[in-house]
């Protein structure tokens, strides 16, 4: 009797967990990747104006160096650097420079307005105009990967010009 | 052994609420003139005391959202009549009832089910529609949306597109806790079956035409990829992945290519690609943003966003290629198209003023008119019979779904009991 009972709720069991994936829900479908042909560079020529060189002895743990800032924001709608932004970034393409075997993730992001993919393009261009910025200063292209999140990763939630401010931003992930 | 009954019933627990959440709908702007039906509770002869599924309240919420038909309360129905024998026309016509849905459901020796329903005019006291129906139990719902769809378009004159689904995205728990979920439910919310779930963003799913498949952008590998998997079975496969943005996908009418949005060239452009192959050729050239492409219903342009001007604004180029027009001249941010299924509208995301709300450009009057009041609406998708659009919009600080026939008169709310629902995408007719 307790075997009969026990074998039921384990019926019952396959029952409900097969109810639930009964659409294929599949993480790992059978997956082909088509990949034709990735052209590396992003059509930005580098013009080899290596920093000084200067910030090679700065220490992405040091909370006092410019490293220490690692976001750069943006205007609403604009993918335009700031003149602060541009100071900022000339810091991190001369420690890029200095070690050029590290790498950076320039992740491109938007506030929450207007539609989705318009702003997954406006945080592909906010972090690709970052991106021309640090090569030419001199940064090796092969140094620096550009994703763009668009509206999906806010910084701050809320819906008003204080969280969207914080949410238009470029981050530098190393 | 009681520690064993506990640890298996609290899976049982867990495993149920797995089972995702309809989505809930209440209308929210009602329409005048819509016309007055009398849907009668269906008989029902069976083993069990009360029907399977109360198909007469199916086909009543149905009708109610559709804004063009307005079924009586139960207090107006004045008599419970089956058959077309039982139906005193005189008594209907009292309490303005222009039309009556009634029918029966029977349950067989078999397990199988019968359904029969009959629309009677009250006004002219004639059958407009007979049918019957074998279904089994777990089409009874479909059935019954079918039922729907015979009634609205002998009534309307329209084709229903009750018997459709929606495509949605939703999002639960915050930071690492986030997830992520692909679902599919029907018109009516009810049937929700999760298709993929991740704890990285889902975006911008695309059905198919033949509404079997569904193209769509996953961040799993902390990078926009675009798969296309089919409904059924869940199998999918990765159809791009290059350097930059994988974003956008629209499929073809003929369901042979997919528009996309790449930025592998330094640049977000559209290209098409050959689904079967993968071949690619690049459509758009511009030093600004060109994306969100849709195909017009004949195949031979692209609707897209571009910001070529200044702002983002809508533009059609040929799908060979060729000189791109713009479309949208009204506001400083018109994106995230759609096309009306006979070509003549496009639905879209108008910025005006800091509000962003769903607009409808007429392209033979290329008049616009507004259509919700904002302030934060995105994402609309025409139903397939061109009279709804169904958008992703704000209920305090939630994300919820609505729904608004294409003039704006009539308005409808879809949302989940927690967490938040975007990016709807009705199905096409046929699947």
């Amino acid at each position: 009797m307790k075997y009969m009972f026990s074998s039921v709720m384990v019926l019952l069991l396959i029952a409900v967990m097969s109810g639930c994936s009964s659409t294929g829900d599949k993480q790992e479908g059978p997956v082909s990747i088509e990949d034709k042909g990735t052209s590396a560079d992003g059509g930005v020529t580098t013009s080899g104006a290596a920093g000084s060189g200067s910030f090679g002895n700065s220490s992405l743990d040091d909370p006092n160096s410019p490293l220490a800032q690692r976001v750069i924001y943006f205007e609403y709608d604009s993918a335009e650097i700031t003149m602060d932004g541009q100071d900022l970034l000339v810091h991190h393409a001369g420690y890029l420079v200095a070690n050029p075997t590290v790498h950076v993730t320039l992740e491109g992001h938007t506030d929450e307005r207007g539609s989705r993919e318009y702003n997954i393009a406006l945080g592909d261009r906010r972090a690709l105009s970052v991106q021309r910025i640090l090569e030419l200063n001199g940064v090796a292209p092969e140094q620096v990967t550009v994703v763009s999140y668009g509206e999906e990763k806010p910084a701050a939630e809320g819906n008003s010009e204080a969280a969207w401010r914080l949410n238009r931003r470029v981050e530098l992930l190393y | 052994m009681n520690r064993y009954y506990r640890w298996m019933f609290l899976v049982l627990l867990l495993a149920s609420s797995t089972v995702p959440a309809a989505l809930t709908i209440e209308i929210t702007q009602g329409m005048e003139g819509a016309i007055p039906v009398a849907v009668v509770p269906f008989g029902w002869s069976g083993d069990t005391a009360s029907a399977p599924e109360n198909m007469a309240a199916i086909i009543s919420a149905d009708l109610n959202r559709s804004g063009r038909i307005e079924t009586l309360s139960d207090g107006d129905l004045i008599a419970h009549p089956t058959e077309g024998a039982q139906v005193k026309f005189q008594n209907w016509r009292m309490v303005k009832a222009d039309d009556l849905v009634i029918g029966k459901l029977t349950g067989n020796a078999d397990g199988s089910f019968s359904v029969q329903f009959e629309l009677y005019d009250v006004i002219r006291g004639k059958q407009l529609i007979g049918s019957s129906f074998p279904a089994s139990r777990d089409d009874l719902r479909r059935v019954a949306h079918h039922i729907s769809d015979l009634i609205y378009e002998k009534l309307t004159g329209e084709k229903g597109a009750f018997n459709t689904q929606i495509a949605y995205v939703t999002t639960s728990g915050t930071g690492e806790n986030k997830r992520y979920t692909l679902l599919v439910a029907d018109s009516d919310g009810y049937n929700p079956q999760t298709i993929l779930t991740s704890n990285q963003p889902l975006m911008s799913p695309s059905w198919s035409p033949d509404g079997r498949q569904i193209a769509y952008v996953s961040f799993e590998k902390k990078l926009a990829e675009i798969y296309i998997q089919e409904v059924a079975t869940g199998s999918r496969r990765k159809l791009a992945a290059f350097k930059g943005i994988n974003g956008a996908p629209a499929w073809s009418p003929n369901g042979r290519q997919l528009a996309l949005t790449l930025s592998r060239d330094g640049n977000p452009e559209i290209y098409i690609m050959e689904v079967s192959s993968g071949a690619l050729r690049r459509l758009t050239s511009s030093a600004a943003i060109d994306t969100e492409p849709v195909w017009t219903p004949d195949g031979r342009s692209i609707i897209f966003t571009s910001n070529r001007g200044g702002s983002a604004q809508l533009y059609r180029v040929p799908v060979g290629g060729g000189k791109a027009q713009r479309l949208t001249f009204e506001g400083n941010y018109n994106a995230g198209a759609d096309i009306s299924p006979d070509g003549r509208k496009i639905a879209m995301v108008h910025g005006n003023n800091g509000n962003y709300r769903i607009a409808v450009l007429d392209l033979d009057s290329r008049l616009m008119r507004i259509v919700t009041d904002g302030p934060l609406d995105e994402s609309p998708s025409f139903s397939p019979n061109g009279s709804m659009i169904i958008y992703a919009t704000r209920a305090g600080n939630r994300e919820v779904l609505s729904a608004v026939s294409v003039d704006g008169r009539f308005r409808q709310r879809l949302s989940l009991q927690a967490g938040d629902v975007r990016e709807p995408v009705w199905s096409p007719f046929d699947r």
